[in-house]
């Protein structure tokens, strides 16, 4: 019987084979932590007995949940986080250089084949790279960094094959979006995802971050993207399944056909065909994110909103991935073309999506987000409504002021 | 980690998600009674001030699914809940509620109803409903997590034995 990714990548840490089911203290190839879990994450490494971490180079902070500081309280737990990195001669990414996991990606700090553990959910994202990359939380993070080491039950696998290709303006988030209403909050707790089939061979790096992304809106402890067509500016060797590896549940779905989605308050499994949608009257559009603030979706909400203007109703914030993903998209002109429609440029972080500061919505609002999660109260107001759309979908949406299908705009 | 435990139970829904248990406007913060001020603020306001010292916290499935924040069972814990029970936990949850310290069973499907008494024993993993007489079987837990649990956290864990041990798993 043959292995899943999972099973492999784990292995070649351990230096033995294993099988979905064991327990395992494992190598690790990269951790890190944000001003969410930083604070606690160095606080329980000195209650620890921690005194350096296990490799400077392979440890990065990153400022990105609420960057710039909104009150002096934050920036008090921004210093501490500063003189840790400095003290331990580790790196880190102040204000505006990204969101945790666009620069990890863009730095290199994981590479394909890798077990990288941080201290964010969104971790798996980087099985976009064919890497086995698990969220946790801070004092987890802590041991790790003192020991280079975490332990782990090596997961059992849900492969999820997509037949067929995308239309023309249906993109990588309305294909997510789709898989986490078809598995639910819950359907992948504890397990791995492989993602596998022709719907993702021809999708770039970015596009397959969106899909690893939303594994976590599974409940998933990593999501690995089959790496047929993963183009990087580095050699790597792939790691595929193998044929006969074993599965605990496999999902078959052709895709061909797949309509935009968006995902209705208050749960990511809450997914509809945007046509049920259609009308909904928005107040705030937001684009940005780990899951969608990247230069191509960037791009496409710029071709939706080229020569024109947002709806007088509502208002649109932009966050961009990281300081790269902005640069090119000033480059490129999007930028420029976003902010001409009415757009309002934030610093590159996570601040709205997580109701930090930088755009909470008020009573009664209506929010259509590229994000990944529309909890009640997510964006810092319970009495407020999330939806969440493609990049493209929120663009046409703050074009119209409603809930719009996109595909006019890109076919 | 007291092996028998009483307690009042405060008893909620499915997928209750971290944001719910501790809004992300509250988490960044060293000050763990902030936390407790804000816990399950939006899931059920009158909780921080009705929940007592001792109490237990119980739930449906999916209980902390969403954001990795460790603030989520510390808010509890600070509140004075001293275990939680649901059918089953999101993964990042149940390690970080273990890793401070703040027991968590799975009992799988239970009609546990709103403000029971039940009676936990911690060696044996078995819940009783008190008014019904119903018990529930937890599930039992790996031998690294319940030494981190007997050590009463991850921290003390690790100050300890300076490593993370399989033995005799």
């Amino acid at each position: 019987m043959g292995y899943t990714i999972a099973e492999k990548i784990i292995a070649k840490h351990v230096g033995h084979p294993v099988r979905a089911g064991e327990l395992v203290v494992t190598s690790v190839d990269g951790v890190m932590a944000t001003d969410t879990t930083a604070p606690l994450a160095i606080k329980a490494f000195k209650e620890m007995g921690g005194q350096k971490v296990f490799d400077p180079e392979k440890f990065a902070l990153i400022i990105d949940h609420a960057a710039p500081s909104p009150n002096e309280r934050i920036a008090n737990l921004h210093k501490l986080m500063r003189d840790f990195a400095r003290e331990q001669n580790s790196r880190l990414f102040e204000i505006g250089e990204g969101i945790c996991h666009q620069v990890m990606v863009e730095e290199a700090y994981v590479k394909p084949g890798d077990i990288f553990i941080g201290a964010d959910s969104h971790t798996p994202t980087y099985g976009a790279l064919n890497a086995f990359a698990c969220g946790v939380g801070s004092t987890d993070l802590a041991a790790t960094m003192m020991t280079g080491k975490i332990w782990l039950k090596v997961p059992q696998t849900i492969r999820v094959i997509c037949n067929g290709k995308l239309q023309e303006g249906v993109t990588a988030k309305d294909l997510i979006l789709f898989l986490v209403g078809k598995i639910t909050v819950s359907g992948a707790t504890y397990k791995a995802i492989e993602f596998t089939g022709e719907a993702f061979e021809g999708l770039s790096l970015s596009s397959r971050m969106t899909i690893a992304n939303m594994s976590s809106e599974m409940g998933a402890k990593a999501g690995i993207v089959n790496p047929t067509g993963l183009e990087l500016d580095y050699p790597f060797e792939p790691i595929m399944a193998d044929a006969d590896a074993e599965y605990i549940k496999t999902y078959e779905f052709d895709v061909s056909g797949l309509e935009p989605q968006v995902s209705a308050p208050e749960s990511p499994d809450n997914v509809h065909n945007i046509s049920g949608y259609e009308g909904t009257k928005i107040d705030y559009a937001f684009i940005g994110t780990c899951c969608n603030g990247r230069l191509e979706d960037i791009d496409i909400a710029a071709k939706i909103l080229k020569g024109r203007k947002i709806h007088p109703n509502v208002r649109m914030v932009i966050a961009p991935a990281s300081k790269s993903v902005l640069l090119d998209a000033m480059k490129n002109g999007s930028m420029e073309t976003l902010i001409n429609a009415g757009a309002s440029l934030i610093t590159s972080g996570c601040g709205p999506c997580v109701g930090t500061h930088q755009g909470v919505p008020a009573d009664g609002e209506v929010v259509i987000s590229a994000a990944n999660r529309n909890f009640r109260g997510r964006m810092g107001n319970p009495n407020s409504n999330i939806y969440l759309g493609a990049p493209s979908s929120v663009a046409a949406a703050a074009l119209e002021g409603k809930i719009v299908n996109p595909k006019k705009y890109l076919v | 980690m007291p092996s028998s435990l009483k307690g009042k139970a405060h008893v909620y829904g499915d997928h209750i998600d971290t944001d719910r248990i501790i809004p992300g406007k509250y988490t960044k913060t060293l000050d763990l009674s902030t936390l407790a001020n804000h816990v399950l603020e939006d899931l059920d306001p009158s909780f921080k001030d009705k929940v007592q010292q001792g109490d237990i916290l119980i739930a449906g499935t999916n209980f902390g699914c969403g954001s990795s924040r460790e603030q989520a069972p510390l808010a509890l814990k600070q509140s004075g809940v001293a275990l939680v029970i649901a059918e089953d936990f999101a993964r990042i949850f149940f390690r970080n509620a273990i890793n401070i310290g703040l027991p968590v069973l799975e009992i799988g499907k239970h009609s546990i109803p709103k403000n029971a008494e039940v009676e936990v024993d911690m060696k044996a993993g078995t819940v009783t409903d008190v008014t019904s007489g119903k018990t529930y079987a937890a599930t039992k837990l790996p031998k690294i997590m319940m030494d981190i649990l007997n050590e009463g956290g991850l921290v003390k864990y690790l100050k300890k034995h300076g490593n993370y041990s399989l033995e005799n798993e």
